[in-house]
């Protein structure tokens, strides 16, 4: 199934950009017609991470002539690994600038609107309304189901990839035409049964393979050539070296693209992919303390050890003075038991209070009973106690 | 009779880091079936307590969903791969 060209040419290339873009220009199938479309092309990129590199990276160098760039984030060393559009002189910097500036050395031509915030229901439709299409760099699902959603409901296609150690999948997303995100996957995970790219690790090369794939269909698209990953889901395995696709079906029932649809308007997609598990229920219930109850606490003197359970990234952003932090990853293979003192009662934290419920289910099955979580996690700290600090 | 199944890396840890692993053909429930006699609980992977396919894991009979085709109930006829595509979110 091939699709009619998403983005009209513009009037004229310069002489200059004749030059530059001479080796698409040569290929018939791109052209001068063709190099117009993509510079008359606008991009949005969400997430200037893994996947979002490579893939701004190109989408530059090809002479696309809008490029927006969501990210909220700061280079970290850990990045350096893969987000090849950041260097070391970026670390500690917005991603999004650091972006920006790798693109403009790459291709003047190119227009960047940069993005410094986090993408939420409150601003996705705004943001994503001026551009022809989205490519999704995201690095979680409530993210994932944010963007499918906005570009469903908006009729935008975008151009979808995902990756975990050596596992790449790749796909295209335009409920006009095909399946969307929810036909492929009608719900998330539950947290922790799925680890993060932070939890368990990516090959760093691993979001070129897959970045470039989603670069090369939105190419596609937007100049209308071969056939697009519509309806198709590309999986690629590095270890073994194989690229499989399979047939991706429009689900009838889907509850944002199909016949009736339920999902009219964007959720809360934290709720929606962040329900915390029966036994962590279960194990918070009576045992979560308020961020005032702990503030007591502490200033009380009394014998506490506080764990924050986030992400090393996360920590750094901001945390609660006095807190150790053994990530989740640690209580789920165990390991974190042996670093939890007998003698003091354990204190659990997270960003809003799922995490700190599900390793609270942990250390309560390995006998440390008294122990308690804080609802609503260091967000609430930063709202009840100390506003001085930045949330995220 | 036999049929080829893909484990993902995320669930190679149960079959000893086998990507590719046989067991044999029936409908699509024997053959998780017979994958969790061979690496026991690979099959909650895949399966929840309700008996149901997990809604964030696919499984693929050839190029085909098989929530597209009857379910735990299709057919997987000797000679036949499937697939076992869970939802990644990194990126």
């Amino acid at each position: 199934m091939s699709l009619p060209p998403l983005v009209e040419p513009a009037a004229e290339l310069t002489v200059d950009e004749v030059r530059r873009y001479s080796r698409h220009l040569i290929i018939p199938d791109v052209g001068m017609t063709g190099q117009k479309r993509l510079k008359n092309a606008k991009v949005l990129c969400v997430g200037a991470g893994g996947l979002g590199s490579p893939a701004l990276l190109y989408l530059a160098a090809a002479g696309v002539g809008t490029l927006g760039i969501v990210d909220f984030d700061v280079v970290d060393e850990s990045n350096l690994q893969r987000q090849v559009i950041h260097g070391q002189s970026d670390i500690g910097r917005s991603k999004a600038e650091s972006a920006r500036d790798s693109i403009r050395e790459i291709n003047p031509y190119v227009n960047v609107i940069v993005h410094k915030e986090r993408l939420d229901s409150d601003n996705a439709m705004e943001i994503f309304a001026d551009y022809d299409l989205i490519v999704d760099g995201t690095d979680n699902f409530a993210t994932r189901y944010l963007v499918n959603d906005a570009c469903v409901l908006l009729g935008k296609p975008y151009a979808w990839g995902s990756i975990y150690r050596f596992d790449g999948q790749a796909s295209v997303f335009w409920a006009e035409y095909g399946p969307c995100y929810r036909c492929l996957y009608p719900e998330p995970p539950p947290p922790g049964m799925v680890p993060s790219c932070a939890e368990g690790g990516v090959l760093g090369v691993l979001c070129a393979s897959i970045g470039s794939i989603q670069v090369n269909e939105a190419i596609k698209l937007i100049t209308g050539i071969g056939e697009p990953l519509a309806g198709r889901l590309m999986i690629y395995d590095a270890l073994e070296m194989t690229y499989r696709s399979v047939k991706v079906r429009k689900d009838p029932e889907c509850p944002v693209c199909g016949k009736n649809p339920t999902v009219t308007e964007l959720i809360d997609y934290e709720e929606f992919c962040g329900a915390v598990s029966e036994e962590a229920q279960e194990a918070a219930a009576g045992s979560t303390i308020t961020a005032r109850q702990l503030k007591d606490m502490q200033d009380a003197g009394e014998n506490i050890f506080l764990v924050d359970v986030r992400e090393p990234n996360e920590y750094e952003i901001v945390s609660i003075p006095g807190s150790v932090l053994i990530p989740k990853g640690e209580f789920l293979s165990g390991a974190a038991l042996e670093q939890l003192p007998q003698d003091k009662r354990l204190v659990l934290h997270c960003k809003s209070g799922a995490r700190s419920a599900e390793c609270l289910a942990i250390v309560k099955n390995a006998g440390f009973s008294d122990a308690v979580h804080v609802g609503g996690g260091v967000l609430s700290w930063v709202a009840t106690i100390d506003p001085s600090l930045p949330s995220y | 009779m036999t049929v080829s199944v893909r484990i993902p890396t995320i669930l190679r840890t149960f079959t000893g880091g086998a990507a590719e692993v046989a067991t044999d053909s029936g409908t699509l429930r024997e053959v998780i079936a017979g994958l969790d006699a061979s690496y026991p609980g690979i099959r909650g992977r895949i399966v929840d307590d309700a008996g149901q396919l997990r809604r964030f894991v696919n499984v693929y009979v050839g190029e085909e969903d098989v929530r597209f085709a009857q379910g735990l109930d299709t057919p997987v006829p000797a000679g036949s791969h499937v697939s076992v595509i869970p939802a990644v979110a990194g990126g």
